[in-house]
């Protein structure tokens, strides 16, 4: 189906009786070139660049619930380039840059809105850090400019400058962020990867691979056995679960980390803002709810449920950074399970059985990543060869000692 | 979430701070054979399970004692409190 202005008046006429479903509800075939496990958004994406960039349509997503039950419907919408490593900050500008476009090549409004994200620092060392990572944004192609207090009063009058214990210094400032409606982005993706012959089939969970002498030949599922020449697993918060069925233990745990809405109210907040000096970030919905978030509740978890202490800290730190946010209701709250990995960084990689791949450990930064890993792990699945900007989220960097950890926590997963 | 805390009593989970899988109570002797894999796996491979995990939690604002909770993963259910000195190395 193709959307357009015309389109949208047309049907408005005829009583929206035009509008047909984005994809198809095929049943599965016996044999796939591909099989992805998986269909959250880096599953529908890699699905869609493999036939768009490598022209390989013989595909299957293979998805256990309904496109959109896992995480890329229950984030916090928020895109952005801000890392400081050299190994992730090109990956996540490339993927700012896929996001850029993404309305216009998937014909489908994503609602992508550059509304621009501000990390707020409150002490001269913290300061220091920003200035360097805006220097390594900088590097990367990405825009960030340092904004001092003059400036945050202008853009964001009614933060709380006068904080005794968190003064506020300044903030980084990158334009380019934003958010993006998150489950518009798995229905685009599913939308043309459809209309290029992939089959996307829902209510269908690979239960266990097809294994035979070291190589994998397909999936068992609870709608049959499907044969394939390659498995992409992409699961995100289950990674551990599905990698489990053959017995092999990933350096990744399992987190629930929870999101926040309140009713909706007039436009108040310009972009996206976060605290920095307590585990808080904020957006506005643009039906005017307060998008908000902290930090993961930190034990593993496949509850999609957290807890209330997080609940206090989270509103704590929203309002020591912003108070007239005191008054407002929360409407909801929810939770997601994470793939949080070793050292914060995510993988794409191939597995030690052949024609098995595996990319996850996205921790709670994935949705931003979502374009340039379909993008990186399409590359792995037809080429076989890592993508450039992707080529150090390999599993053998545990065991080499490279770790790529943003945060300098180490192998503590719940710090990241 | 409530750690029935084997000396304490019941304590508030946000007392603690979550320390992880259990395994890391079992450090391998790094003179063993194969001792790379075995810390490979020791410092970054985990079960992650749906369902039943052991795991440490560390009594920061208590007693600073070391816990092992056999919790649900899945209804954060916890069926057993042990301190970790009585378990290490079974
Ligand atoms: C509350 C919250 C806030 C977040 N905020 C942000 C943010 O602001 N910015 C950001 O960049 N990231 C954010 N994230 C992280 C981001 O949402 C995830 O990293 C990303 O969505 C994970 O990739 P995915 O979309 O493919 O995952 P999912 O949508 O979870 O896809 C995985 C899919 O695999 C399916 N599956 C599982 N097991 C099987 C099986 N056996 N067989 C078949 N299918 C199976 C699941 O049903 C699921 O649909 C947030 C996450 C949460 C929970």
């Amino acid at each position: 189906m193709k959307y357009s202005g015309f389109k949208v008046l047309w049907e408005g006429l005829k009583g929206n009786t035009g509008w047909k479903p984005l994809w198809r509800k095929p049943d599965p075939k016996k044999n796939y070139d591909i099989i992805i496990v998986g269909g959250g958004g880096h599953g529908l994406a890699t699905a869609y660049y493999l036939a768009e960039k490598f022209k390989i349509t013989n595909i299957a997503v293979v998805e256990k619930g309904w496109l959109g039950s896992g995480n890329i419907g229950r984030n916090t919408t928020i895109i952005r380039s801000n890392y400081l490593l050299p190994q992730n900050q090109p990956f996540y500008e490339f993927s700012l840059k896929l996001w850029e476009n993404l309305e216009q090549e998937l014909n489908y409004n994503s609602m992508v809105s550059q509304r621009g994200v501000l990390n707020i620092f409150h002490s001269d060392s913290q300061r220091d850090a920003f200035v360097r990572r805006g220097n390594a944004m900088l590097m990367s192609g990405a825009d960030a400019s340092l904004l001092g207090v003059d400036a945050l009063k202008k853009l964001v009058p009614f933060l709380d400058f006068q904080n005794s214990r968190f003064p506020i210094k300044g903030g980084l400032w990158q334009p380019r962020g934003g958010t993006v409606r998150h489950d518009a982005v798995a229905w685009g993706y599913a939308k043309e990867a459809d209309s290029r012959g992939v089959d996307i089939i829902e209510n269908c969970e690979t239960t266990n691979f097809l294994i035979k002498n070291g190589r994998c030949y397909g999936v068992e599922t609870t709608k049959g056995v499907i044969k394939s020449k390659k498995v992409g697993v992409c699961v995100a918060g289950s990674s551990s679960q599905v990698m489990g069925k053959i017995g092999i233990n990933l350096p990744i745990e399992s987190h629930v980390l929870q999101a926040f809405v309140s009713e909706g109210l007039k436009p108040v907040i310009p972009g996206v803002i976060t605290f920095g000096a307590g585990h808080f970030y904020v957006s506005q919905s643009n039906k005017g709810g307060l998008v908000f978030g902290g930090d993961i509740d930190g034990y593993n978890s496949y509850a999609q449920r957290g807890n209330l202490p997080v609940i206090e800290d989270v509103c704590e730190g929203g309002v020591a950074l912003m108070p007239m946010i005191g008054r407002a209701r929360l409407l909801r709250t929810w939770g997601g399970i994470m793939d949080m990995s070793m050292d914060g960084s995510p993988i794409i990689d191939k597995t030690k059985i052949r024609n098995l791949y595996f990319n996850g450990g996205w921790c709670y930064g994935g949705f931003k990543a979502t374009p340039a890993s379909g993008f990186c792990y399409a590359h792995l699945l037809a080429t076989d060869k890592p993508h450039n900007d992707a080529k150090d989220f390999l599993f053998n960097r545990f065991e080499r000692g490279r770790l790529i950890d943003e945060k300098g926590q180490g192998n503590q997963p719940n710090l990241h | 979430m409530l750690i029935d805390h084997p000396l304490l009593g019941p304590r508030d989970a946000s007392e603690f701070i979550y320390m992880g899988d259990a395994k890391l109570l079992n450090r391998p002797n790094w003179k063993s054979q194969n001792s790379k894999t075995k810390f490979l796996d020791y410092g970054y491979l985990r079960k992650n399970p749906a369902g039943v995990h052991k795991e440490l939690w560390y009594h920061e604002q208590g007693d600073r004692s070391w816990l092992v909770v056999t919790r649900n993963t899945v209804t954060h259910e916890i069926l057993k409190v042990e301190l970790a000195r009585d378990t290490k190395g079974k």
